[in-house]
């Protein structure tokens, strides 16, 4: 093989490796955090660090709650808080599933008649404070503490700015 | 003047008279004395405990805090009724807990206002406020409470079993073995057990009884076959049994389904405080309480819904006696 020819194919495997490591790259900060940033949602800001749970931890932030996510295969979980505006403080919890079934058998499980569906991910649902969605493996609950007129459309708000870092 | 026949007659009619009135007369002796020997458990209401904000109105928790604990101890005055307390946990001069359950995070956790009413009421029943300690399993827990860490002792302390440790020592009860926290073992005199009612995924139901799952190091060893015996073995340990002296129970916000964690969307405020000593009778009480609002909601009962509170048997069996648990043995005021 001649020297041209040799250099072509170095440059092609080093563009290769470099466009292979960016997208990796941008994979796992993907993958890493899901949580919007401060301001990055309107009217919202993160209030607290992100707190995650290796499955056999799970049982510190949710005690006796932790046993369906594990029968039903979670793989971890993260949560931080956040707050709108100084009137709404609500806490985002992000369950990473084992594969997309896990994430719909929590989701079904929990639904009652008052739930109201919502166009978030493949499957979401809302109720007065609180919403509820999953998108592939991933299980997203956002739950306000407080129930004021600005709730919903805040949750909505908020759970899409979950939705596109997923 | 009589014959010896009529008057024997007499005297065995008079006899029979007398036996009856004895024998009806010892039956409702006994029967007050069955009735006294009963466990109480009070429930006072304030349908008004919220106001229009939803939030709690300080000065009418305070008020029903002082009808629970006046109709619980038989004493008319609050502060006579605060000094018994402490008086009858063995507790003058020593450290009194009062382990609240924040657990479920913010929204349905024990609420600060009552920590706070019960510490006002302890003080001035004469006990010094770095005497009182508010505790649970870590920082986070309290503060979901709405309270703030302090561990000077010149005021009302408030901290977790993350800044004191737990026991080196495992102990075992029955097939459960655990590590007690050192507020429990060393620094408590008596505990006043303050836990929220829930419905648990798990148990079914969570409140007096298996609020102790927070005093030791590992309570997720104890979660198996629905907490039971897991609730029973624990409450059973020598040092829960002998501190763990009174429950006053925040059952002014609840949730009915989807606990223990906070799940607007099955909250509800019964709007009372449940008080009692026996846990048992308590967990009973409270099982009814949450199986009226959930047929009222339009679900399932516990049983029905396959997880009813087992470990409530459990504790009342002879191995365990913990408590009663038959509705009929138990006497429920509700005031």
């Amino acid at each position: 093989m001649d020297m041209k020819r040799l250099n072509l194919l170095f440059m092609n495997s080093l563009i290769f490796v470099l466009v292979a490591t960016v997208v990796i790259s941008g994979c796992k900060a993907k993958k890493a955090n899901p949580f919007p940033l401060s301001g990055a949602v309107a009217g919202w800001e993160k209030s607290s660090e992100t707190r995650t749970f290796e499955p056999k931890d799970l049982w510190q932030y949710i005690d006796g709650d932790s046993e369906q996510f594990i029968q039903a295969g979670v793989v971890s979980t993260s949560t931080s808080d956040y707050k709108y505006k100084d009137q709404l403080e609500a806490v985002v919890d992000v369950y990473t599933m084992n594969g997309p079934d896990g994430a719909q058998t929590i989701l079904e499980r929990g639904q009652t008649k008052d739930a109201q569906t919502v166009h978030l991910g493949d499957e979401g649902m809302q109720y007065a404070q609180s919403v509820h969605f999953r998108k592939g493996r991933y299980l997203v609950r956002i739950v306000a503490y407080e129930s004021t007129p600005e709730t919903p459309q805040a949750l909505i708000a908020l759970a899409h700015g979950v939705e596109t870092n997923l | 003047m009589k014959s010896r026949r009529d008057f024997l007659k007499e005297a065995a009619t008079g006899a029979v008279f007398f036996g009856a009135q004895s024998t009806r007369g010892m039956t409702r002796m006994l029967e007050q004395r069955a009735e006294q020997a009963k466990p109480r458990v009070v429930i006072a209401h304030d349908p008004a405990l919220h106001g229009p904000d939803g939030k709690l109105d300080e000065k009418r928790v305070g008020d029903l805090l002082d009808r629970a604990i006046t109709i619980y101890t038989g004493h008319k005055q609050p502060a006579e009724a605060w000094k018994c307390i402490v008086h009858e946990g063995g507790a003058e001069d020593k450290v009194i807990g009062l382990k609240t359950n924040g657990l479920g995070g913010k929204g349905i956790s024990t609420h600060a206002v009552l920590v706070f009413a019960i510490a006002q009421r302890l003080q001035l029943a004469g006990v010094k406020p770095g005497n009182i300690l508010v505790w649970d399993r870590n920082a986070r827990d309290l503060q979901a409470c709405g309270l703030t860490i302090n561990t000077d002792p010149s005021h009302v302390r408030c901290f977790g079993s993350d800044l004191s440790g737990f026991e080196e020592t495992v102990e075992q009860w029955g097939t459960s073995r655990a590590r007690f926290s050192k507020l429990l073992t060393r620094e408590c005199g008596m505990v006043i057990n303050l836990p929220i009612l829930k419905d648990h995924s798990m148990s079914g139901v969570t409140f007096a009884m298996k609020n102790m799952y927070g005093v030791i190091e590992r309570p997720q060893d104890l979660h198996a076959g629905g907490c039971n015996p897991g609730v029973a073995d624990l409450n059973a340990f020598p040092v829960i049994r002998q501190k763990i002296k009174l429950t006053i129970g925040d059952a002014m916000t609840s949730v009915y389904e989807g606990g223990p964690g906070f799940r607007p969307e099955h909250l509800w405020q019964p709007n009372a405080l449940i008080v009692g000593e026996d846990r048992v009778a308590l967990d009973q009480v409270a099982w009814g309480v949450l199986d009226r609002k959930r047929t009222e909601m339009g679900l399932q009962s516990l049983e029905a819904a396959g997880r009813p509170p087992r470990y409530i048997a459990t504790a009342a069996d002879s191995t365990h006696a913990l408590g009663v648990n038959v509705l009929q043995q138990i006497k429920v005021i509700e005031v």
